[in-house]
């Protein structure tokens, strides 16, 4: 869908990004991260034209991003940032109708995409359509630009630290949501973070990048088991690498079939991690796990997870 | 709590300046100074022909003075503001009463004119009925009319029956022909200067949001120009504009010539661009940048972000300086009149250079009206944008 091959970028004779080679296969959900300055939002901006490469070349869906007219560029493609920047005098129906209006669709076709966007997101149209940005909290402000951004069905959607200005809790829903979208509709998104976790959580790819040069691509599990260099691993959190792998498996993925004992249960989308924590809150070494119909589907193992991390590593 | 502090303090001015100050002024005739004559004197003199006038006064200032120790409810409100326009129709009332008395007692040439007296008085009594119609649940467009009205009904009294005597409109009455005419022709010269000053000024504005290291050149010259005294500015235009008309005789039957209305015009516009090229500038730095980098990568083009995004965001800013200048171009225009070009500002200068204060009043008062009206008219179109009600908005009245 998106190929970089050996692009380069300076400002003022000083080599921001250097020779990256990327590609981003339809349906992937590719998440740059690096420390800030790292170059990965020039990268973002790079291939809906918002800034200029100076050597190598773009490719999208197959075509150099120079053969197409900027806008007819970036009318394929979504582009969500942190600050929002919904327009204030807009309604909410009127922002997310931006760029369905600039593609000429008809009136009743764009009034059901704004609806139907903002079921998806959860917002009530009745009651969301005809407020203005400034009477939404942050998160809903948040799920309408990613909402606008989706709204013309592009074939990717760009996004630049959209949930970096969100608290935890927003944050973490928002997250959900996405990856529930991104699942849903099967769109190619790339992503531009700096929270390792969001990574981890939200990534089919992770691409790290640091001073310019892509320093490792590689799936959550194969980053985690197996960073490139000791920079990688110092940036995923050296200390807490382990936990941060028991958050990508499920603990229903690892539970014997054997009947329910005394004590809690965990809700069938739990991860590992969260098995782990309930258990050592309460000192037992075993606890049941729900199937998503709510019944009792077996009981995790504390010996078992630590014998499944080891059969990764092998 | 009860009262409103504001309005007693109003209230007690006003009472005071009514006992201290000479409400009138009498002199014999126009060229020497007159006399002042209080309040209690001028209701001593007209008790028997004005009966109902000073009944009213009484009763008035007697409700405003209970007023003062109500809780402000919305109905004491609406009394108080409809109180003390009555007191102000009233008061001029009085003294057009009091001139046609002096007129008739001492001899036709006499003159009254409005002492300082009474000037504080309808201060006071203006300042006491916005403060309550501030208070009050109506939309700008209400009290403006209201304003509006209060206007238009001094005028009719003032017109009407009754004052013919007061010296303003004795001395309205020897410029009668050239009074409706000089109007018309500041309206002309403040909408001549403008209309250049827009159709530069906008354009200038946004070249310099555009390109920033335009600011170092532009607004240089601008801010030197608006240090410039207008006489001095007047005067400078006059070398090359009369040049111009003998050099070129087309330009002379245009109308160009180094004194009248046209040197007028291009100091008024030199002086309007300013306000108007700051405020769009300002307007258009205001609009959130984030705005802008989505509506980019949106895929909107460059007249698209400028039509939907920055011109209605940054509009109420840039009103505000259209304002200031529409504003401070008909206080300006006044000037004009010394360099031939007519307007309020002739009558103006007529009544200083003849020592007649009344003359001056004559040319003053409707330019202090035409600003107000102006004021106000922008005031109302803010308030019309279809903005949400989040910030950028123009004071109100």
């Amino acid at each position: 869908m998106i190929r970089f091959e050996n692009i380069g970028k300076s400002y003022d004779g000083h080599r921001v990004i250097d020779g990256l080679n990327l590609h981003v296969a339809r349906g992937e959900f590719v998440v740059l991260i690096g420390a800030s300055g790292s170059g990965k939002s020039t990268v973002l901006k790079m291939i809906n034209r918002l800034e200029p490469h100076d050597c190598g070349r773009i490719l999208f869906d197959g075509r150099e991003i120079y053969d197409f007219e900027p806008r007819a560029l970036r009318l394929r493609m979504g582009y969500a940032i942190q600050s929002v920047g919904l327009f204030p005098h807009w309604t909410v129906a009127r922002n997310i109708a931006a760029v369905p209006h600039l593609l000429g669709w008809s009136p009743s076709k764009i009034s059901e995409r704004v609806d139907e966007l903002l079921r998806l997101f959860d917002l009530d149209p009745e009651l969301y359509r005809t407020r203005y940005p400034h009477q939404l909290s942050g998160g809903q402000q948040q799920r309408v630009g990613v909402a606008r951004a989706l709204a013309g069905d592009p074939d990717v959607l760009l996004m630049d630290e959209p949930f970096g200005a969100l608290d935890p809790v927003t944050r973490a829903a928002l997250q959900s949501e996405l990856k529930r979208i991104h699942q849903l509709s099967g769109k190619t998104i790339v992503m531009v973070t700096h929270d390792i976790d969001e990574a981890l959580q939200l990534a089919t790819r992770i691409v790290v990048i640091d001073r310019g040069t892509v320093l490792q691509v590689a799936t959550p599990l194969e980053l985690l088991t197996q960073p490139a260099n000791s920079f990688v691993a110092d940036f995923l959190g050296r200390s807490d690498m382990g936990i941060k792998l028991l958050s990508l498996r499920r603990a229903s993925d690892l539970v014997r079939s054997q009947a329910a004992k005394p004590g809690e249960s965990l809700p069938s989308n739990a991860s590992v991690r969260e098995a782990i924590s309930a258990m050592a809150l309460h000192q037992v070494a075993s606890i049941n796990v729900l199937d998503a119909a709510g019944v009792h589907l077996g009981v995790l193992h504390a010996s078992d997870v630590f014998t499944a991390l080891g059969a990764v590593h092998a | 709590m009860r009262g409103n502090p504001v309005f007693a303090v109003l209230l007690a001015m006003g009472l005071g300046a009514a006992s201290w100050l000479p409400l009138l002024n009498v002199a014999p005739n126009r060229l020497v100074s007159g006399q002042g004559v209080s309040l209690w004197e001028v209701v001593d003199a007209v008790v028997d022909s004005s009966k109902w006038l000073n009944g009213f006064g009484v009763v008035a200032v007697t409700l405003l003075c209970i007023a003062v120790w109500m809780t402000p409810s919305r109905r004491v409100r609406y009394g108080v503001v409809a109180l003390a326009w009555g007191l102000v129709l009233g008061l001029v009332a009085l003294t057009g009463a009091y001139a046609a008395h002096v007129a008739q007692l001492q001899s036709p040439i006499a003159r009254t004119s409005w002492g300082s007296g009474f000037w504080v008085l309808v201060l006071c009594l203006c300042l006491m009925a916005m403060d309550a119609l501030h208070r009050l649940p109506l939309g700008l467009a209400v009290r403006s009319g209201v304003w509006i009205s209060l206007l238009c009904a001094v005028l009719g009294v003032m017109t009407g029956t009754g004052c013919e005597q007061l010296a303003i409109m004795k001395e309205y009455a020897n410029h009668a022909e050239s009074f409706l005419p000089a109007i018309l022709r500041h309206l002309q010269i403040v909408a001549l200067a403008l209309l250049p000053s827009l159709c530069l000024g906008l354009p200038l504005g946004w070249l310099l949001n555009r390109h920033a290291s335009l600011q170092r050149w532009l607004m240089p010259p601008l801010n030197i120009i608006q240090t410039i005294p207008s006489i001095a500015l007047f005067g400078l235009l006059m070398v090359p504009l009369a040049w111009l008309a003998a050099n070129w005789p087309g330009l002379a039957e245009l109308g160009i010539s180094g004194i009248g209305v046209a040197p007028a015009v291009v100091a008024l516009t030199l002086y309007s661009l300013l306000p108007v090229v700051r405020g769009t500038q300002a307007g258009l730095a205001q609009v959130p940048s984030a705005v802008l980098d989505a509506a980019q990568g949106m895929g909107m083009n460059t007249w698209q972000i400028f039509w939907w995004a920055q011109a209605p965001l940054a509009l109420p800013v840039v009103l505000a300086g259209v304002r200031t200048a529409t504003i401070q171009t008909v206080g300006l225009a006044a000037v004009a009149a010394l360099i031939g070009a007519g307007g309020l500002g002739a009558i103006m200068f007529d009544g200083l250079f003849g020592n007649a204060q009344d003359v001056v009043l004559l040319g003053v008062l409707p330019i202090l009206g035409l600003a107000l009206l102006v004021n106000l008219g922008f005031a109302v179109l803010a308030e019309c944008l279809p903005a949400p009600a989040e910030g950028g908005r123009l004071d109100p009245v």
